[in-house]
């Protein structure tokens, strides 16, 4: 009875938020990546999530420690620098029944990951890839990532001299059906558009802006607390709802507030705080991004989304049942098939 | 101790003209230009021989370019059914205007050019017959132009050859239906071609060839295939479900092969649904990772690379190893360091692959010497890398792969499938306990979960990094110490599952041979050659890596023991003094790169050369 009362409220399968949580997290007090693992934590709480159905995955980095402090009842695999989506791609082909939310960095994913983050999303692999973006290395201590603010000084880097990669924008030139960007103090926005991406029928890109308060929190990095508080511009303001749930239209006034249906009945509401934006415009979209950019503007909400596209494993056509449990029976053709084979040569 | 006192073996160097026929016994270089289609031309003839039930091997000396540079075809005809490369090719067919010079300064007095006589200047040699045929009237004749022109013109020298050779055009034609895979249409086209050109040298050539082919039966029941469409059938027939690849100079036909047989067995011809999948990777490094992923979740999965593909997958293949993931990589080797040799063959990636990956790595290695054995080690493959879970590797080579070789129909594989220590739910629901890492068996192999597999003790993470027997992250220094052991003694079982070598010995042998992959059909030749000069020898082909208590006893048996491989620094050479130390001494390298597949000639006088220093120690001495 006494653990009855301790354990909290319980969700649709019987579990406390209590039980989605991971390991005790090894990175910064601070540190934005912890306020991002702690919304997944209630993202799958609240989403009535099974564990052993998602896969956590992950490169190399303080973002890539992430898996380990979320979901500690799920199959993980912390990969290699910027190869997780890679190993990502080949683990849901060979079980496309499980859903996949991976973590990387801005070196991870901008630097060192680049091209296998491009190919991924070119093929549309079904998963939540999270960028955590600070714009700095935090593990080797300090050295400017692709995402680094041009011109921006480091205590032993230096002056930036590049310009920054804009992983949103990679994303959608790559082809990316979802792309987002969001600031990990922005707990909501988070959870809103993580609830949203786990629905999404493809590679769901979410940039975050989680800053790193060892080597890049000055108020004058846009990767810094004091810059996103204070800068922060949302597109719209970004809801999600479940399937199963009612659509209450009283909520609605036409004209300001839009909804998307996604592939599996579930809803993305936008409330539109910026009159003319159309996440569903990719030229808008790159346009928008470019304008932020030029502006010093950090926009933050669903910049992108289109769920026309097929995933990898609707390419392929494969069956219903995951390769990974397909048997011997399926696996190896009968003797009559070798046989008629090798008349062929 | 018996030397060898005449090292060249006479019939290795072309005879000079005489009446009596040769008989099933020589070579044939072909010489065109690359991309103009003589592939198909040499497979007609090649298999043409093949059907007549001669026992016969064909080797493409190609260069590394997509058009225009000159390419070789070799045709060895061998009644004993020998399959080397032999230095010598007694007949040419000169269809290569920028090669002609060379190529018939290498031919063998007696021998026979037959080129095409609108080349624009000949070489002359009075102990050579040259045979000019007239390809243009053929051409003009199919009113077929450009390219399709070009592969008519290749159909010429199938008919001349045909007629000097004696092969019956039925046998032409049956190769053609075979190779166009029953399309008559390409067949008949092809055909007219080679009757007209057959009629013109019945007709017009007055040379009475000394060199025939004579129908044996030596070759019934038995078919004609590249190593890379075997390894292809042996991993269907092995159960691969996911491949993943970046196209590389000489697998990819490999994964051809894969997208041949994939479609038409795993696919439900009215849904269309697929159980595989292959996916073509944006390089190396994406392939491993996607084969890894595939392999953690419990799929058969592999990839097909060279040297260099390797060499990007290097930092993956430690994470599979320290991950313990199973995996199949296929290197079909080529020549390196760096591009090297792009389109010839070596055996040059044995050290690195052993090793490769950071620290301290070990890698199983499978050597298929046939196209049987791709067949076999197709299969096998994934249920080793499944029973020991670890990346596999398979060291084929150029030769075997990209070449069509003679094989006896594949058996199917009657072993059910292995795949290892995999806990399912409800296991772990009676047993009450997992760790990933711990060694419950003492062979150093740890049981794993799937990914989804729903219990709630399943759940583990794969890393990289440190970790426990429960797969959690550690630094600890006896954590890491007890892994990288387990690993080990892992390593120790996989000496006992690797395939056995193949050992051939005979009573009083002077010395052993030891070789791995596709030499042996070079060792065979040299053996025969030396056993006529009363030299026995024992032979030993490694099958893989590492080495077994089988080879240790081989090498026990000898005094010397010569070890044949195509690479500079004699590789396996060095891994077989490393793995038996106290045998290290006994071990004489013979390490020979040209780029080229070996010949019997060079292992008798390499041997030769060697025994002969010996014996002149032994007299200084």
């Amino acid at each position: 009875m006494i653990n009855e009362t301790k354990r909290g409220k319980e969700n649709k399968l019987g579990l406390t938020l209590k039980e989605y949580k991971g390991l005790p997290s090894t990175l910064c007090n601070g540190c934005g990546h912890n306020s991002i693992a702690n919304q997944i934590v209630q993202v799958a709480y609240e989403l009535d999530i099974e564990q052993h159905t998602i896969l956590r995955m992950s490169g190399i980095g303080c973002s890539s420690k992430s898996p380990a402090y979320f979901l500690g009842g799920s199959f993980g695999f912390n990969s290699l620098h910027g190869r997780m989506p890679s190993i990502a791609t080949g683990a849901l082909m060979g079980n496309h029944s499980l859903h996949a939310i991976g973590v990387s960095g801005d070196g991870d994913t901008g630097s060192i990951g680049l091209g296998q983050f491009k190919h991924m999303v070119r093929r549309n692999v079904r998963m939540v890839y999270v960028v955590e973006n600070n714009g700095v290395y935090g593990l080797t201590k300090g050295q400017f990532s692709a995402t680094a603010d041009e011109g921006q000084v480091l205590k032993y880097a230096g002056e930036n001299e590049f310009p920054p990669v804009d992983l949103c924008m990679e994303a959608i030139v790559a082809g990316a059906g979802f792309v987002a960007r969001s600031f990990s103090g922005d707990a909501k926005q988070v959870r809103e558009l993580l609830k949203a991406a786990l629905h999404f029928n493809g590679t769901a890109v979410l940039d975050i802006i989680s800053p790193c308060v060892a080597f890049n929190n000055a108020d004058t990095s846009t990767k810094s607390y004091g810059y996103g508080r204070e800068h922060e511009a949302p597109l719209h303001d970004f809801g999600w709802v479940p399937p199963a749930e009612e659509i209450e239209l009283n909520d609605l006034e036409p004209g300001e507030t839009r909804l998307v249906e996604m592939h599996d009945g579930s809803f993305i509401r936008l409330q539109k705080l910026e009159e003319a934006y159309d996440p569903g415009n990719k030229i808008a979209a790159l346009s928008r991004l470019q304008t932020a950019h030029d502006n010093q503007e950090f926009i933050t909400g669903l910049i992108y989304l289109n769920e026309s596209r097929p995933t990898l494993a609707e390419v392929n056509r494969m069956v219903a049942t995951p390769l990974a449990q397909l048997g011997e029976e399926v696996l190896r053709p009968s003797r009559q098939a070798l046989a008629a084979l090798l008349t062929e040569f | 101790m018996a030397v060898i006192e005449n090292a060249v073996e006479a019939t290795a160097v072309a005879q000079p003209p005489t009446d009596k026929p040769i008989i099933n016994d020589f070579a044939i270089v072909v010489a065109t230009a690359n991309g103009t289609g003589s592939q198909t031309a040499n497979m007609a003839l090649l298999r043409a021989i093949f059907k007549m039930g001669v026992p016969v091997n064909g080797k493409n000396i190609f260069p590394s370019n997509i058009q225009g540079l000159p390419t070789w075809y070799h045709i060895r005809v061998s009644q004993d059914g020998y399959t080397a490369r032999r230095e010598t090719n007694e007949l040419l067919v000169a269809f290569n205007e920028t090669t002609i010079y060379q190529d018939v300064r290498d031919l063998p007095p007696g021998g026979l050019c037959l080129y095409n006589a609108d080349f624009r200047s000949l070489p002359t040699r009075d102990d050579v017959t040259m045979v000019g045929i007239p390809v243009r009237p053929f051409v003009a004749e199919s009113g077929l132009k450009g390219k399709l022109g070009d592969y008519i013109a290749n159909m010429v020298y199938v008919g001349a050859m045909a007629y000097l050779l004696g092969v019956p055009l039925a046998k032409i034609d049956e190769a053609l239906d075979v190779h166009f895979k029953q399309r008559r249409k390409f067949v008949d086209s092809n055909m007219a071609v080679v009757r007209a050109a057959y009629q013109w040298a019945n007709d017009n050539i007055v040379y009475n060839s000394l060199y025939r082919v004579e129908p044996m039966a030596a070759t019934a029941g038995k078919m004609l295939i590249t190593g890379n469409e075997a390894a292809a059938l042996g991993a269907v027939f092995g159960g691969v479900s996911f491949a993943a690849w970046y196209p590389i100079t000489p697998s990819t036909s490999l994964i051809d092969a894969l997208n041949d047989y994939l479609p038409r067995l795993r696919r439900d011809p009215e849904t269309g649904q697929a159980t595989y999948a292959v996916v073509q990777a944006e390089d190396e490094l994406a392939a491993i990772g996607m084969i890894l992923g595939a392999g953690w979740s419990g799929a058969r999965a592999m990839t097909a690379t060279s040297g260099p593909g390797i060499s990007l997958m290097a930092e993956f293949a430690g994470l599979g190893y320290f991950s313990e993931t199973p995996a199949v990589i296929w290197n079909v080797q080529r020549v390196g360091p760096s591009t090297g040799l792009p389109t010839r063959t070596g055996q040059g990636d044995v050290l690195f692959t052993y090793y490769l990956g950071h620290g301290d790595t070990l890698n199983v290695i499978l050597f298929p010497a046939s196209v049987a054995e791709c067949f076999e080690f197709g299969v096998t493959a994934f249920d080793l890398a499944d029973e020991l879970q670890t990346p596999v590797f398979v060291l084929s080579d150029l030769d075997l792969g990209m070449n069509n070789w003679m094989t006896e129909p594949f058996a199917y594989p009657e072993q059910p499938m292995n795949r290892g220590k995999v806990v399912t739910a409800a296991d772990l629901q009676r047993d009450g306990r997992f760790a990933r890492y711990l060694d419950v068996d003492g062979d150093g192999i740890p049981y794993r979960t799937l990914p989804g597999n729903p219990h709630p003790l399943a759940a583990w993470f794969a890393r990289g990094t440190g970790h426990n027997e429960h797969a959690v992250y550690s630094e600890k220094p006896q954590d890491w110490e007890n892994n990288m052991l387990r690993l080990r003694r892992k390593f120790e079982t996989a000496r006992q599952l690797v395939p056995d070598p193949i050992i051939q010995e005979e009573a009083d042998a002077a010395f052993g041979i030891i070789a791995f992959g596709t030499t042996q059909y070079a060792i065979d030749e040299a053996r025969d050659r030396l056993a006529k000069q009363g030299v026995a020898t024992g032979f030993m082909r490694l099958r893989g890596l590492p080495i077994n208590d089988d080879v240790r006893a081989f090498i026990g048996r000898y005094e010397r023991l010569y070890v044949v491989e195509l690479n500079r620094d004699g590789q396996i050479h060095k891994i077989l003094q490393t793995e038996a130390p106290e045998q290290a001494a006994r071990l004489v390298s013979l390490a020979h790169m040209d780029g080229l597949p070996l010949t019997a000639r060079w292992v008798v006088e390499a041997i030769a050369a060697q025994e002969a220093g010996r014996k002149e120690q032994t007299s200084d001495d």
